[in-house]
């Protein structure tokens, strides 16, 4: 089913010429982007399905010219749509027609590096790798690390709250920053957090981490940095079916260990994988899982020698320590070849992002085999098993024609099957445009209505990346009317405030 | 009056029937935590019969519990899988005048409990999964999930850890849960003094000691009450691990001088567990404040206090610095306004946790906020409870 997108308001477009003017006011010329060809570049972000060309594109580079935008903004009833790096793989930053593009990518300083307090302050266009290279001569590092690092924003990071392979361990974005800057609809800004660790009152900063871009624009980050692990080493595992590799990622856990990243592959991503650049996984094997401890190196040791005890408990025909650094970035090689690979075996393919309770691993790969067949299409599958979070490669060919259709009716019907066994529509890619029509598959009415009451409390007229999130658009002064209780509406003749 | 629903569809209809009277409701769980906050007004709202474990796989490292559980049940159960909420939750009950072991989950989340170990495991917030509340509105609402990984949809697990419950009454809680330590030890640093403690416990945080707890006990604090300031230092994990680590730790420090002295297993376990319940000031009679800034304000917080002449009872450091417990002698203002002009200029903020009801209701007991962010703090209140019907002024006068 084709996603549609809140129709351009004809009286937005009427304005268009006033509109550049005022930015070209606030913004130096060359940074208001108003031209057709320059304006394609925008036109979507990694979630490539659908695009649209932005109404302009404004690239601010000091906090009050974000402030003045969004004030402008709210003033002329103009919508916002905020970028980052322009990674987002569900459309989280995908234009609108009617709409201001706001890229951050000038914001791009690092403001401070603060090793007594272990964190960072730094502007939301820096990369994720970035923040990693400027604090590792003094043996930090920042946790977070999606597969986009080098070309995704931590301000990006932040709105999408990005995991990455390390976050069973270590935590996802939210819980990795310590304060932020915000600019809200209307120019207003607000500070949360800072470098102390509890933040009072509502926990706003929590709350806008994950927001998607609808609640405010972030114009500062503070990070926390972690000093870097002695050492990591990691362990390829194999098994001859998918249901083995999952019990031992289990028993793993269940024993009491942690390890700093659990990744599996199965059959068809490990073909995939050795075809595009051989990196020594076994081809016999159903399924591989690497491990990777950290920690000090004699708990390495040790850690590696009872994992590798539990998988052959559990049945592994393959089990490889690395002893080398060489290796260990070897093992890994691989998972982070996967999608470029796999595109390699099919000329396009959309990658899905559910999670699970980890032990419905065995049930949903084989009802995902089963949909995939029903669908005709092929599907390869790259987890982070460690925190049931499943990425299904979802193989097709945009030349056939149908073919883009099935595939989203099949990542639909995956997604369903996900949060049939209690699990979620996406575990770090975001709802975004991608997923926006599923939610009702997870959150019933009264579930969504609170949800944007809570976009209300930001921004009143619903200027700020609208279309995305939410099925259907409220006006907020009917939500704050609503009361559906079980389909019913109580106290009918209750006055509402 | 008290209202004690049997289950979630009793508490929407309390809630309900409370916005139709147009009547504020306290909420209690166990009751544990009512001293903590400014005092709120109307009937009671208890949750104690949503009670009891409602999922826990040790395996998925998942477990939900209905909110009014009590925590020490919980914990029991966690306990016999060895694993804990790594979070540490405070326990306030010989703090705030009462017994120990009383609280109830949704009490830890509605203040957003943390210890000592926050500074390595986060808080109740970071280990929150989901949620099933009842919203100010009357409704019944979910959020979140029960897996370790989920961005769909506003994270509003965030926004309930520490609302007081003043948005909703939750009625079940999803938490992550994690192995513990096979062992754990403490370091003690013997008499160096708190500043140059203090940089000690920094220069540790920075190293990778991977440290679970670095507290500064002045002179003669109790637990341990000793005759000069101590440095705390908790590490824990595989024994083979800790061993070498407890060895790093020791060449690390010894260039610094003082004496160091190492806790067994048992004993680094209840020196833990009493800074977590901030034991050092149970026995003094003034007002207890917390403050949390960042780690290398510590100390500059203390001698701020200290040159303005504040009435200084006892205190003590968690987090490396970045927690400072104080007790001072009471007073009507409870030293709100010296305390927070230092507070504000150093960056973080100031919590009064222990007082009497007539100090926590004329004085600012959280942090004041700008006035933009104390305009949206109301809006999102307001987004869950129009009318103001959960814990009127538990956080604030004007809600």
């Amino acid at each position: 089913m084709p996603l549609a997108m809140p129709a351009p308001e004809p009286e937005i477009l009427a304005r268009r010429e006033e509109l550049l003017t005022r930015l070209r006011k606030i913004l130096p010329a060359q940074n208001v982007i108003a031209d057709e060809t320059a304006r394609r570049a925008y036109e979507c972000d990694a979630f490539t399905m659908y695009r649209a060309l932005p109404l302009v594109v404004a690239l601010p580079e000091t906090v009050p010219q974000v402030q003045a935008i969004m004030a402008l903004a709210q003033e002329m009833n103009v919508k916002i749509v905020p970028r980052g790096g322009g990674t987002s793989l569900s459309g989280g930053s995908m234009p609108l027609e009617d709409g201001i593009l706001l890229g951050m990518s000038k914001f791009n300083r690092i403001l401070e590096i603060d090793f007594e307090n272990r964190c960072a302050r730094v502007q939301p266009g820096v990369q994720n790798l970035a923040i990693s290279r400027a604090v590792e001569h003094g043996g930090f590092y920042y946790a977070p690390d999606p597969s986009s690092q080098i070309a995704c924003s931590i301000g990006g990071n932040v709105a999408e709250n990005a995991g990455g392979v390390h976050c069973l361990k270590y935590g996802l974005t939210t819980n990795n920053i310590l304060g932020l800057e915000v600019v809200l609809m209307g120019g207003e800004i607000i500070r949360l957090g800072g470098k102390h660790l509890d933040s009072e009152h509502y926990d706003l900063l929590g709350l806008m981490t994950g927001s998607e871009g609808l609640l405010g624009v972030v114009t500062e980050v503070t990070v926390r940095i972690l000093q870097k692990p002695t050492v990591a080493r990691g362990l390829l595992l194999g098994f001859s079916s998918v249901e083995a590799g999952a019990r031992c990622v289990g028993a793993i856990i269940a024993r009491g260990i942690i390890p700093g990243g659990m990744e599996m592959m199965d059959k068809a991503t490990i073909h995939a994988v050795e075809r595009f650049q051989p990196c020594g996984y076994p081809l016999d094997a159903a399924a591989i899982v690497i491990v990777e401890l950290d920690g000090t190196p004699a708990e390495v040791d040790h850690l590696v020698g009872v994992v590798e005890e539990i998988a052959r408990a559990e049945g592994a025909t393959t089990t490889k320590a690395s002893n080398s650094e060489a290796e260990r970035l070897q093992f890994w090689a691989g998972r982070k070849n996967a999608f470029p690979a796999v595109s390699c075996i099919g000329p396009d393919y959309l990658c899905m992002d559910g999670t699970i309770p980890r032990g419905r691993l065995p049930e949903v790969l084989k009802g995902m085999d089963e949909l995939a067949k029903k669908h005709g299409l092929r599907v390869a599958n790259v987890f982070h098993a460690g925190d049931g979070n499943l990425h299904p490669l979802i193989l097709y060919d945009a030349s056939i024609d149908g073919d883009i259709e099935r595939a989203e009716n099949l990542g639909a019907d995956i997604l369903r099957l996900c949060v049939a066994v209690g699990g979620v529509l996406t575990g770090e890619h975001g709802v975004g445009v991608e997923k926006r029509d599923l939610m009702g598959e997870m959150f019933n009415e009264v579930d969504l209505a609170q949800q944007m009451r809570v976009k209300c409390a930001f921004d009143p007229a619903g200027r700020l990346n609208p279309g995305k999130v939410f099925p259907t658009l409220h006006r907020c002064a009917e939500l704050g009317a609503m009361h559906v209780v079980g389909g019913a509406v109580p106290f009918p003749d209750l006055p509402r405030f | 009056m008290r209202v004690e629903p049997a289950d979630e569809k009793g508490v929407a209809e309390a809630i309900r029937a409370a916005n139709a009277a147009k009547s504020p409701l306290r909420i209690a769980g166990a009751g544990s935590k009512a001293m903590l906050g400014r005092p709120s007004v109307g009937d009671e709202l208890s949750l104690g019969a949503l009670s009891g474990v409602t999922l826990y796989e040790p395996e998925e490292l998942v477990l939900s519990a209905r909110a009014g559980t009590p925590v020490s049940e919980i914990e029991a159960l966690l306990g016999v899988h060895d694993q804990q909420f790594a979070f540490e939750p405070i326990d306030y009950g010989h703090l705030l005048g009462g017994a120990p072991g009383q609280g109830s989950i949704g009490g830890v989340v509605a203040v957003n409990a943390s210890g000592p170990r926050r500074l390595k495991a986060g808080a109740a917030r970071d280990h929150l999964l989901g949620f099933r509340c009842v919203t100010g509105r009357g409704e019944i609402v979910k959020s979140g999930g029960r897996v370790m990984k989920n961005v769909t949809g506003y994270d509003l697990s965030k926004l309930v850890a520490g609302s007081y419950g003043t948005l909703a009454a939750l009625t079940e809680v999803t938490f992550k849960v994690l192995p513990k330590a096979d062992t754990e030890q403490t370091l003690l640093l013997l008499g160096l003094d708190e500043e140059e403690g203090l940089t000690a416990l920094r220069q540790v945080s920075g190293a990778a000691i991977e440290a679970s707890g670095l507290a500064l006990l002045p002179k003669g604090a109790s637990p341990l009450r000793l005759g000069v300031s101590t440095a705390a230092i908790r590490l824990e994990g595989p024994r083979i691990s800790v061993a070498q680590r407890l060895e790093d730790l020791h060449g690390l420090l010894k260039p610094r001088g003082g004496t160091m002295e190492i806790l067994s297993q048992e004993d680094s376990g209840a020196l833990w567990l009493a800074l977590r319940d901030a034991t050092p000031l149970v026995e003094l009679s003034g007002q207890v404040w917390r403050v949390s800034v960042a780690p290398n304000d510590g100390f500059p917080l203390l001698s701020a206090l200290r040159s303005a002449s504040v009435p200084l009872l006892a205190h003590f450091y968690d987090w490396a610095g970045g927690l400072v417990w104080l007790c001072l002698e009471s007073a009507p203002d409870a030293h709100a306004a010296t305390l927070r002009a230092i507070v504000d200029r150093l960056g973080g903020h100031a919590t009064l946790i222990r007082a009497s009801a007539d100090v926590r209701a004329s004085v600012d007991v959280f942090h004041p906020q700008p006035s933009a962010l104390a305009a949206l703090t109301q809006r999102v209140k307001e987004s869950f409870d129009s009318a103001h019907i959960l814990e009127r002024g538990r956080m604030r006068a004007e809600f």
